[in-house]
């Protein structure tokens, strides 16, 4: 293959490292509003009154908008990217008179510069009825406090969800009888397991400017993952026609699923709508960080039985989610902790996972890479390292006796075969990656300090089974270029590069002899959005598809113009010949030059996918920590990780993409933290409490792949964007019991805790 | 109040608030390279050297630069392009927002150090956030880029 499994640079690095202006703020209107937001300062109140006169009169205000100017009884909407019908019940209004956390809108305030904005903000004169809030999410089901008791919520999909409960989703699946098969275990883990509402603390903060076109149509230029989603969000929140509003993207500077919500989109789009003028909304970091869509909390409570000779034979799991004020993304993250987790374990007779997804009043969570198998792993792959200690086992040696092989139905996976799976030797790499066997479990360094291994495993989906569509749009151009057209969106993993070198392999060109565009919902073809690891897999076979077809029109007038039949001609990227007389032969130019002079064959194509199957990537990982039990400080010394996503279309990317994603998970496990205080107020909020890992904070971090043949992607490919976040919260967890014997729960492990774990021992 | 200021290189005089931050005024210039990650100066997105010293350009005041040189990556495009050309080779420019930042810096480490070890590049880098790479591509485009510099010296 000369273009796909190659390591080419990014179509759009060299724009980048040299800080061209390619983001919206740099492309944006220089005579927009300046779009704030004025923010509840309670979790949960009735806007009594509201008062904007003063702060209309600053000089540069354009208009203050308030509850008052949005039809409360006005059909509600998601914010949630996700297909039409949405699983996400329709909860949200432009303003609401009833605000449900701290940050919720209050008033959207436009004016001609940020000074004048935030002077008025100061201005407008708010009467709140403050109600009692719920902000325990154990006590959020059936509580008599409801987030959302007006009549006017609606959920469009069969979740379980009831608004007059609390409830967002509800769900009860399984197979074999779980109890029977836990009853003759001879050992059951039974544990409760916390992960937090992480935040993705991408670089570029959500931002969205508007204006209108020549046609007098809405155009909005957001940084998102989702435009032909957000474009639905928007029609449905401002209750316009769809056809008068288009959405495009800018690069984007960072997404990892926050911008799969149309977070920032609805107000500026509100602005530019009522006052024809261009507007644009930049979000603070402390905005981002209090009021956006980060990871949904979840408790998970596990029971998980083996036998005496370490082999799974039953998972129960109920996992309790909490969503926040809003639903977005809350009935379907929840899914993937169970079923992106129990299915690794193949042997396993027997499964049941239950689960209910709760309304707080905490600002609304969302998506978030992983999306819920992230939360589910760190409990299943705990709780197996926990067995494998309690049976005296190896953790590998356990896996290697469990783990699902290629080929298995996999029940807990909606009952999908097991298409692809390299696995098994991924567990062999890491084991010999790490030197396990020198290394586990622990060394004493002496002056209080060990250092410790521990590992976990992996995997993800690759779209979202029947349900995900992916398009792409060829076309040949003059001079014999091709224009690819998509509708998934390169938020910096470079999909438009390797959707580029899915297309060169099929029409035997040049990598750099394709131009890509995307995403435009008035120009690309219909595609889901980039999320839920589906842009190579899904967007990825279309391009494909979409290529084979080009090449047959290219066939279909080379041939007319070989006078002979389409069947007896072959394109070999360069030129149209006979099959069995390759001396008559006409060039790719010649052809395109002919197609555009009294011909009627368009060098142009479309094609769309969608698949019944989401095949799983597959991944091992190892942690080894230097742990000072003074101190409690955990220093991850190495990483040490294989992938198994099928074939990798582009060598250096899915590394960088497995590399990112591990410290994320790395950040996730013991520094990113998300609390609350009595009264419902975030206290992350600033990247100074919010603690991402610096490149001080890890030693390497070490990837290798194993790949299988996935039969069903192109040229054999899965995916790779979120199953990398997953391995590092049990395998450093597990390192850190190595380490000092104390098991812990919940995320993230901080050297307080660590510390008094040491102590209690102790004494 | 008035400032002038030689930015990458031009003199610009301008009329600004007495609180216009340096970032506010450089990206007011057309020096889109310069972004915003933060507000707390934990990013280091908003790097600019200030006569050649790197500085975190939300947490200066323009005033502050009246009389003195401002560079950004504007000013620096063949040095960007021919160190971030081993980025770009490693892939590790992932989304970009924080490379113009982290590039600038890492300018001012080669400028200030030219072969920096391995925890000398971690260290002086610390402060440039970045969410996408794991910071491990970044490195190892540093370091090739480092070891083509040496050889090619050693040719010279």
């Amino acid at each position: 293959m000369n273009n796909v499994n190659k390591p080419f640079r990014k179509k759009d690095a060299m724009q980048l490292v040299t800080g061209k202006p390619v983001y919206m703020d740099d492309l944006a209107p220089k005579d927009c509003l300046i779009v704030k937001l004025l923010r509840s300062p309670h979790a949960n109140a009735m806007v009594k009154s509201i008062n904007t006169a003063v702060a209309k009169k600053v000089p540069g205000i354009e208009a203050i908008f308030t509850w008052e100017d949005v039809d409360q009884n006005g059909r509600r909407f998601t914010q949630a990217g996700q297909t039409y019908p949405e699983a996400s019940p329709y909860d949200r209004l432009v303003i609401d008179r009833h605000v449900r956390f701290v940050g919720d809108v209050v008033a959207i305030v436009a004016g001609k510069d940020e000074k004048c904005v935030d002077k008025a903000l100061k201005l407008i004169k708010v009467e709140y009825e403050v109600l009692d809030a719920v902000l325990d999410y154990h006590t959020a089901k059936d509580n008599p406090i409801l987030v959302h008791p007006e009549d006017n919520w609606e959920s469009l999909c069969p979740v379980g969800a009831d608004n007059k409960r609390n409830l967002c989703a509800h769900e009860e699946s399984g197979s074999g009888d779980i109890d029977a098969v836990l009853s003759k275990c001879d050992v059951v883990i039974d544990h409760v397991y916390h992960t937090k509402a992480c935040q993705q603390a991408m670089m570029e903060t959500f931002r969205t400017c508007c204006y209108i076109d020549l046609y007098g149509r809405l155009n909005v230029l957001s940084s998102t993952q989702i435009v032909f989603h957000a474009r639905r969000h928007i029609a449905n929140a401002l209750h316009i026609p769809k056809s008068m509003i288009r959405v495009t993207k800018p690069r984007i500077g960072g997404g990892f699923g926050a911008k799969q919500t149309s977070v920032s989109l609805i107000y500026p789009a509100f602005v530019t709508w009522k006052t024809k003028k261009p507007s644009k909304i930049i979000f603070s970091r402390e905005e981002s960080q209090t009021a956006s869509s980060p990871r949904h909390e979840m408790e998970i409570h596990l029971r998980l039985g083996a036998t005496k000779d370490g082999i799974v034979k039953g998972i129960d799991m109920y996992t309790l989610s909490n969503t926040g004020a809003y639903g977005e993304h809350g009935p379907t993250t929840v899914g993937l902790s169970g079923h992106k987790s129990i299915p690794l374990y193949g042997k396993a007779e027997a499964f049941r996972f239950t689960y209910d997804v709760v309304y707080t009043n905490h600002m609304s969570a969302g998506a978030y890479r992983g999306y819920g198998a992230t939360q589910g792993l760190f409990a299943v792959e705990s709780a197996v390292n926990e067995l494998a200690a309690k049976l005296h086992m190896d953790p590998f040696e356990i896996r290697e006796k469990n783990i699902v092989k290629e080929g298995d139905i996999m029940p807990a996976y909606y009952g999908a075969p097991n298409t692809s799976c390299a696995l098994d030797r991924c567990l062999k790499k890491v084991h010999d990656m790490i030197s396990w066997d020198e290394k586990y479990p622990r060394k004493e360094l002496g002056n209080g300090k060990v250092r410790a291994v521990g590992m976990g495993m992996a995997m993800q989906g690759s779209g979202i089974s029947g349900m995900d569509v992916g398009s792409a749009t060829l076309k040949l151009n003059e001079g014999g270029f091709y224009s690819l057209l998509i509708g998934a969106a390169d938020m910096g993993t470079g999909c438009d590069t390797t959707l580029a070198q899915i297309a060169a392999e099929v029409l035997e060109c040049d990598f750099d002899n394709i131009t890509v565009y995307g995403a435009d919902t008035d120009t690309s073809p219909y595609d889901s959005g980039s999320y839920a690891s589906s842009t190579t897999y899904v967007t990825g076979k279309a391009v494909e598809k979409c290529a084979l077809k080009l090449r047959a029109q290219i066939c279909k007038l080379g041939a007319q113009m070989l006078n002979c039949e389409e069947t007896a001609v072959e394109f070999d990227g360069k030129k149209v010949f006979v099959e069995n007389d390759p001396s008559r032969s006409v060039s790719l130019e010649e052809v395109v030059t002919t197609s555009m002079n009294g011909h009627d064959v368009a060098l142009e194509a479309t094609e769309t996918h969608s698949s019944p199957l989401s095949p799983p990537p597959y991944m091992v990982g190892a942690a080894e920590i230097e742990l000072d039990t003074e101190t409690g400080e955990v220093k991850l010394l190495d990483y040490a990780a294989c992938v198994d996503c099928g074939t990798p279309i582009n060598p250096n990317l899915t590394r960088v993409q497995a590399e990112g994603g591990i410290l994320q998970g790395i950040g996730m496990t013991l520094t990113e933290n998300v609390t609350y205080d009595a009264k419902g107020y975030p206290e992350e909020n600033s990247l100074f409490q919010y603690k991402i890992p610096t490149r001080l904070d890890v030693g390497h971090i070490r990837v290798e792949f194993e790949n299988s043949y996935e039969p069903n992607g192109p040229f054999g490919a899965k995916s790779i964007g979120e199953v990398v976040i997953n391995t590092p919260l049990p395998a450093v967890s597990d390192a850190i019991y190595n380490a000092i014997g104390t098991r812990f729960y919940e995320l993230p492990i901080t050297p307080e805790q660590i510390a008094m774990a040491v102590e209690k021992q102790e004494n | 109040m008035q400032i002038t200021i030689t930015l990458n290189g031009t003199r610009v005089s301008a009329e600004i608030a007495p609180d216009t931050l340096l970032i506010d005024f450089v990206r007011s210039q057309g020096c889109y390279s310069v972004k915003r990650g933060c507000e707390t100066s934990n990013c280091g997105l908003c790097t600019v050297f200030l006569d050649d010293k790197p500085v975190l350009s939300c947490s200066v005041l323009a005033a502050r630069a009246d009389g003195h040189k401002v560079t950004t990556l504007e000013g620096l495009q063949d040095e960007a392009a021919e160190f971030g050309a081993f980025i770009a080779d490693q892939g590790a420019e992932q989304c970009g927002f924080c490379n113009p930042g982290f590039i600038m810096n890492a300018l001012a480490l080669f400028r200030e150090n030219e072969y920096p070890t391995e925890e000398e590049i971690k260290e002086y880098l610390a402060g440039n956030l970045c969410r996408c790479s794991g910071y491990e591509g970044q490195l190892r485009g540093i370091q090739a880029f480092l070891a083509w510099k040496k050889g090619k010296e050693t040719a010279e």
